[in-house]
């Protein structure tokens, strides 16, 4: 069977069956529609968690950044990773605890404000509109390279998939929705990152052959691509080059902003018991470490291969030194090469005329790559089966509708529940509100597949708002409600405020106003938008300090509601008042 | 109250902080200090064919970060049966 057939088996058999668990959970009340009923296994909800963070991005996109950045790449390994030790040491325990359904719900009781509570919720719905903008244009490529649908048709699939498991089942469709999609994405990222493992250095795993000598004679893996590196002009590859304060700040906010990200947190609601959440956040981690520590290996595996079928094999002397490529003949081109041509992610232009491709950091370089085709095409250029090309397809697919549905649920939780039931229309049943998330969710869809079909070309730019956003927004004002009691009203809604301007106007400034002006000259003290997140949070603290200081007191009732969220004992499950 | 006196709510809040503090000093030492601050001391240490910094910023800080997690839940859950509040 040919690549397309094969494809088209995997990627349909996987929908089915996610489509298949939305009909056999759906969901009764608003309670199973927000938060799943609160009794889902916390090995699962980590597991469901893992699919719900892990998005496109992680899955096709950041291997090839690694790849590319090298060194400074940690800023995303340890940023994506490290937000999950606050979340289960300072966060996930205290707001399960607390036991409502949404952020916002937290953060509007805590502060007992209703000001607090929207603006936590404005804050909620666009960190997740940004988020899905990038899912659904992930589906699109994928969709256009693999089973060759244009864009719309592929995106108009994907959202008819979401629309099935995330408006029946909500919460509870799309918990089980996403275990089976960590299933797959997980499979089909670690196949092709072990079947390259073996190859190159005969190690099974990826996270060891990483540091191993390669097969071929030519040294340490790692030694061989710093060798490359250089020699091409990009700079040795375990060597950084953003400056110490720049990687400090991005890692910071990356970090901060994963642990204020709602789509994440929400997850944790859904366990049975506090005790349930700290473990749960633990099991996250590991489901998503596993294919955290893969991503650097597989990053460097991807880049010695690529420069070595594009300029030709590293020659070994006898006298130590090594002969590097010039280049090979673009008509004798491995496939790989002209199937992502024809999607315009790979050009080849052939300056010197010798009809030799050579990819270097140089003025010799003849070739443009972008940087997300590496895992899609890694199984490609290490001439893996048909079957693992097929595979990654699905496990992409499976990486965006995943996080989609997520984001969805907080979209549509955020509308029917913080606004409506909260604020506008409070009399309406259970029922009612259940329909309006309904409605709310299908609404979220067709604005994402608009997102995705029409993609703005700043997604990859607003993203940094995201997570700057989430880190000098909610991050702040969720810490000070659960570890200091005298955080008052005033003190949040202004850090909140104060923050999230300062934050978006830094992005908005070098980003969108003046982007000629983005470069570390013109930075404060040298932090580039992606890092400023993480000095906006420090704002909204000082802020929130300083201000609270001025004003009145806490109530003594939500100082006890503060005291009895420090305690597990009488969590019972998520309610609702 | 699930406490039975004041002395035995403050004195669990301020065990429950020292255990979070310490953990979040080990993870600010792998991740910010050794992936970050102290990158290039480090990586003239070579480590299982890796640059030692190179590794703690692409691998080691991960797997510490997994087990700083569950020796969390492990810690957390021996002081709520110290002090009587589990659910």
């Amino acid at each position: 069977m040919d690549v397309k057939t094969l494809t088209y088996l995997i990627v349909g058999a996987t929908f089915a069956l996610y489509i298949g668990i939305a009909i056999w959970a759906r969901a009764g009340s608003t309670k199973e529609f927000y938060v799943a009923g609160g009794g889902v296994h916390p090995v699962l909800n980590g597991m469901a968690t893992a699919a719900d963070w892990m998005s496109a991005a992680s899955f096709i996109s950041l291997a090839g950044i690694v790849s590319f950045t090298g060194s400074d790449g940690l800023v995303y390994l340890l940023g994506w990773t490290g937000g999950y030790v606050l979340l289960a040491l300072c966060m996930v325990p205290y707001l399960r605890k607390f036991g409502k359904f949404t952020v916002p719900d937290f953060i509007g009781d805590r502060y007992y404000s209703n000001t607090a509570r929207i603006v936590a919720v404005f804050c909620a719905i666009f960190i997740c509109f940004t988020y899905i903008s990038g899912q659904m244009s992930g589906v699109g490529v994928v969709f256009s390279r693999f089973l060759e649908v244009d864009v719309t048709t592929g995106v108009i699939i994907g959202m008819v998939v979401v629309f099935f498991y995330a408006v029946l089942g909500g919460m509870k469709g799309i918990t089980y929705t996403q275990v089976a999609q960590y299933c797959v994405l997980i499979f089909a990222f670690m196949v092709p990152a072990i079947f390259i493992s073996v190859m190159m250095t005969g190690n099974v795993i990826p996270q060891i052959g990483f540091g191993s000598e390669l097969l071929d004679g030519s040294g340490y893996l790692l030694d061989k691509l710093d060798g490359l590196s250089e020699e091409l002009g990009f700079g040795a590859y375990t060597e950084g080059r953003k400056s110490t304060l720049d990687v400090f700040c991005i890692t910071g906010a990356l970090m901060i902003g994963t642990a204020g990200l709602p789509h994440v947190i929400v997850r944790f609601f859904t366990v049975p018991k506090v005790k349930d959440s700290r473990i749960s956040a633990g099991w996250a981690l590991v489901f998503i470490g596993i294919m955290y520590t893969t991503i650097p290996a597989l990053a460097s595996f991807a880049r010695v291969n690529m420069i070595e079928t594009i300029n030709g094999p590293t020659v070994q002397m006898e006298d130590g030194s090594k002969v590097y490529g010039t280049g090979t003949s673009y008509a004798d081109a491995p496939s790989w090469i002209k199937n992502w041509e024809k999607t315009g992610l790979i050009t080849f232009n052939d300056k010197n005329g010798d009809g030799k491709m050579y990819y270097s950091a140089t003025d010799a370089n003849e070739m443009k790559i972008n940087r997300d085709i590496m895992v899609l095409a890694n199984p490609e250029i290490a001439n893996l089966p048909a079957w693992v090309i097929a595979l990654v397809a699905a496990g992409g697919l499976a990486a965006a509708l995943s996080t989609s549905a997520g984001l969805l649920l907080v979209i549509s939780t955020s509308i029917s529940h913080d606004l409506l039931k909260k604020n506008w229309a409070p009399n309406i049943s259970d029922k009612q509100e259940l329909f309006y998330a309904r409605l709310a969710a299908a609404i979220g869809i067709f604005f994402a597949g608009l997102l995705g079909i029409y993609p703005p070309d700043f997604v990859a730019a607003v993203v940094a708002l995201a997570f700057g956003l989430a880190a000098s927004s909610l991050f702040p004002a969720i810490i000070m409600g659960i570890f200091n009691k005298k955080m008052n009203k005033e003190g949040a809604i202004a850090g909140m405020v104060v923050g999230i301007f300062f934050t978006a106007a830094y992005i908005v400034f070098f980003k969108f106003a003046n982007p000629e002006l983005n470069n570390s000259e013109h930075w404060l003290f040298g932090i580039s938008p992606e890092g400023i997140g993480f000095v906006g949070m420090i704002v909204n603290f000082v802020t929130a300090f300083v201000v609270a200081k001025f004003t009145n007191d806490v109530p003594q009732d939500v100082q006890d509601m503060v005291e009895s969220i420090r305690f597990p004992k009488g969590a019972g499950e998520a309610h609702d008042h | 109250m699930a406490f039975e006196n004041k002395e035995q709510a403050d004195g669990y809040w301020k065990e429950n902080l020292s255990i979070m503090l310490k953990l979040l000093a080990v993870w600010f030492v792998v991740s910010f200090g050794c992936g970050i601050l102290f990158i290039d001391q480090l990586n003239q240490i070579t480590f299982m064919g890796f640059k030692l910094g190179f590794w703690f910023a692409q691998q080691g800080a991960m797997y510490v970060f997994i087990a700083l997690i569950f020796i969390y839940v492990k810690k957390m859950n021996d002081l709520d049966k110290k002090y009587n509040v589990e659910e």
